[in-house]
Parts: structure tokens; sequence; C-alpha cells
């Protein structure tokens, strides 16, 4: 494996194949890029590895054949299917651990930005607050925060909206797409709802499942916000247009 | 409660095994201004302290090691097994012959008796560390203080909790062994004394002191940390 420095920001992907210890293949001939603020969607059935990406991607699986080139001095962000918070750190300590591991110079601005992202997702209230005394919702909200606190160029969202009641997810994809449009994010977003897909992201990856490449690439040209009917219909094109292609996909 | 029982048996029995509240306060109050119950008492408890510290900082290293890492984890089980079983006594007796009858082979004996079980609370918490919090401190590249002591150890506290409990009720016990064999002061000592003059209004002033040590260190200090560390579950 190989991380190597791109000369632009965004990240570009190209693995040869990943295998687990039990020698079952997991990814293969996978190969895209994201360039810098692009927001691209992953999308493909449970179980394809893309999680699997995401952790090589991020430098935490480092036992693959290929490479990933990504400026190694980017600020990374990764929200996690769980909101990983730390059960005994305030609200306030939880986003600060990552701050803290900024360079000192970075620290300050970001630092002052704090209370407003805070207030952006409604957790103005809540500063000293423990994550157990928070809705799930509300946890996401924080690891949300704690995502874009650092201004990450590069950030990898793991199905992050599972499990949630559709308004809440749906109150959290708006604050997602506030923040990126701020930070100018490049986005990789790991999901199987395709109409979440739809709704947030530059351009849709679909993979095969396991193990798992690239079997089409739709941009999404509409212009947001995206109202969840316009998704519908486009949904259906997709559909109407692939059907053999994403019947595996979509419904396993 | 408690006292008026003893009370009423000592009455009833009236023999010198069994001396009364009263007779056993007053034989407290008689060591404590004379000043031997408090040497003797802060002799035993700069021995527990010193062995405390010494097990726990060897105990918790060995845990977190054979938690985290299953080579060292095979390699030094079989230590651990021997370490868990040998008798208080063997480890005792064979300080002494090795080190001599010094304070270094006292504190020593006390330590290797309580490692293990210091080791195998720890262990267990390793093993359970969450390995996805681990992975949030590696991707935000969380500096390595901060991931110890704020994403690691508090994993481990309530471990660490459990095996200073145990490992103070286990020192204390085997320190007095240490004392009576191969000291010249300490309550282990004193209690040796008091056995050959059948003092035994001594033997229970001096365990009644002690329970009052306990139960301050407890009160005082183990309860507020725990509450402290804890308040987030509330």
């Amino acid at each position: 494996m190989d991380t190597r420095n791109a000369s632009l920001p965004g990240v570009v992907v190209d693995i040869r194949h990943k295998d687990y210890r039990s020698g079952l293949r997991t990814l293969e001939a996978l190969h895209f890029r994201a360039g810098p603020g692009e927001f691209v969607a992953l999308i493909g059935p449970s179980g394809s590895g893309k999680t699997t990406l995401l952790k090589i991607v991020a430098g935490l699986d480092t036992r693959f054949e290929g490479q990933v080139a990504r400026s190694p001095t980017a600020r990374l962000g990764f929200m996690f299917q769980e909101p990983r918070l730390l059960p005994w750190l305030t609200v306030e300590q939880n986003v600060g651990l990552v701050l803290n591991a900024l360079p000192p110079t970075q620290q300050g601005a970001l630092r002052a930005h704090l209370q407003e992202l805070l207030t952006q997702v409604g957790l103005q209230d809540f500063r000293t607050a423990f994550p157990g005394q928070l809705s799930g919702g509300m946890q996401r909200r924080l690891a949300l925060v704690r995502a874009f606190v650092i201004r990450p160029e590069l950030l990898l969202m793991d199905e992050p909206f599972l499990s949630l009641d559709e308004p809440t997810a749906e109150q959290l994809r708006r604050q997602l797409l506030v923040l990126w449009q701020q930070t100018g994010s490049t986005i990789l977003f790991v999901t199987h709802n395709l109409r979440e897909a739809l709704m947030l992201a530059d351009r849709v990856l679909f993979l095969s499942p396991r193990p798992a490449h690239l079997i089409l690439e739709q941009p999404v040209p509409s212009p947001r916000p995206r109202t969840m009917a316009q998704m519908a219909v486009l949904e259906q094109q997709l559909l109407h247009q692939y059907p053999e292609l994403l019947s595996g996909v979509l419904h396993e | 409660m408690l006292v008026l029982v003893w009370q009423l048996l000592a009455g009833w029995l009236d023999s010198r095994e069994l001396p009364g509240p009263r007779q056993v306060a007053a034989s407290f109050r008689e060591y404590l201004l004379d000043g031997s119950l408090l040497f003797h008492l802060g002799m035993t408890l700069f021995r527990v302290l010193c062995s405390f510290v010494l097990a726990m900082l060897i105990g918790v290293a060995l845990g977190i090691l054979m938690g985290s890492r299953s080579c060292w984890d095979r390699w030094l089980d079989a230590l651990l097994i021997l370490g868990l079983n040998i008798p208080a006594l063997v480890t005792i007796i064979l300080c002494y012959i090795w080190f001599g009858l010094n304070e270094v082979a006292a504190i020593l004996a006390v330590a290797l008796n309580k490692i293990p079980s210091v080791t195998v609370m720890v262990r267990e918490g390793a093993r359970a560390v969450d390995q996805g919090l681990m992975e949030v401190a590696q991707v935000y590249r969380v500096s390595r203080r901060d991931t110890l002591l704020k994403v690691y150890l508090p994993q481990l506290y309530p471990y660490l909790f459990g095996a200073a409990r145990n490992g103070l009720a286990l020192i204390w016990k085997i320190v007095l062994v240490v004392e009576l064999l191969g000291r010249s002061n300490g309550v282990g000592f004193q209690l040796g004394i008091f056995f050959q003059f059948f003092d035994i209004a001594g033997i229970l002033a001096y365990t009644l002191a002690f329970v009052l040590v306990v139960f301050a260190i407890e009160a005082l200090l183990l309860r507020p940390l725990e509450q402290h560390l804890n308040r987030w579950r509330s």
C-alpha cells in the first residue's frame, strides 16, 4: 500500500485489491477520484466493503494493494456509523479533543468558531452536558460538529444518519449541506439509500456486490436545495434506465 | 448495636480472652497517648503506601501490555498463574532470605503478592477497550498524551478502582504478616508482642485503629475520587 502526496487536495483512490485475512476479496480494481470541494456519494449493497474503503482512505487500514493519494497534511474528518463520542467528556470537551490535535497556530480561529457551530446545530445550551444526556439525533449533531470544527479538507462519512427517524435524518442532511458549503470540504459519503445520495451529492458512484468495483457513475446536476419529490423522479429514471445493473445494488 | 452485643457477651463471659469495649477503649487511649500506637501505625501505613504504589504501577503496566498484545499475554500468562497461586508466606520468606531482613525486602514481598491480581483485573479492562473510540483518536490525530488520558485510561477506570480496592484490602493483611516475621516495628510487630503477653485488649485496640484508618481512606479518598470520575454516568 502507498499513501502518496497528492499535488491537489481532494483524493485519488487506486485500489488494485483488498483481501480480508480470511482470504475473502472485498475490493477489486476500484479506481475513482474526488475533486477539491466535491461531494461524492458511494452507494452499494451492504457487506460490499464500503466501510473498509473509507478505512483505507482514512489510513486506518493499510493492508491493501494499491494506493490512495491525498495530502498527508490535510485535515481529515470522519463521521462513523455510530456517533462514537467519548461518554466521559462533555459536549465542549468532545469537540475540544479534536481541536487540540491541530497545530497550535490553527486552533485560535477555529476555537472562536466553535460556539457558532454549536449554535448552528442547536447544541448551544448543552455545552456542559455529557453525551449520555443527549438524544440520538443530538449525538449525531455533535459528531457532525466534531467533524466540521477542524474545517476538514477531506471528510469521510460512513452512513452517518443510519437508524435515525426520517425527519431527524432530513434535518441532519440539511445541516450537513450548510456546513459543507461553508467549509468547502471534499466529502466521501457512503450510504445504501439512493435517495439520500441523490439529495446530497454532486456525483453518485455505484459499487457492485463483493468484490466491490465501480459499476456506474452518475452526476447529479440539479441545483440545491433539492426536494424529495425531484429526487424520487430521478431515482425512478435511474432504476428504469439501468434495471438489471441496480437491482443487485439497491435491493439485496 | 455491634458494640452492645460485644459488651453483653464480654460481661457474660467475664474472661481475659474477650475484654469488653471499655477495656479496649482504655487500652486504645493509653497507647495513643504514649505515642506507640501512632508510631507503629505510621510505619505500617508507610509500608502499605509504598507497596501499594509499586504494585499498582507494575500491575497496571503489565495488565495493559497483556490485555493489548496477545504475544505478551501468551508469554506472561504462566508466570501470572504462578504469581496468583504462590502462597504469600513463601514470597515473604524468600524475599527475606534473598534480600535480607530489611525494608526493601519487606515492601517487595508485599508488592509481589499484590501485582498478579492487579494485572488480571487491568488485563480484563484492556481487552474490553473500545477500538472504535481508539480509531476516532487516530483519525483526528489526537496526541499520544490526550489519547492516553482522555480516550484510553477512562475506559480502564472501573478496573483500576476495583484493583485499588482489592489491592488495599490484600495489602493490609500481608503487610502485617511481613512485619510480624521480619520487622521490629509496625502494627504486625506490635501484635506479635501483644500475642506473647496475651494482651487481647491491646490487639483489639490496634485492630480498632486499623479499622478507623481503612474507613477514612475509603470515605475521604476512594469514594469521592470515584464519584468525581463517574459523574458522567448519572
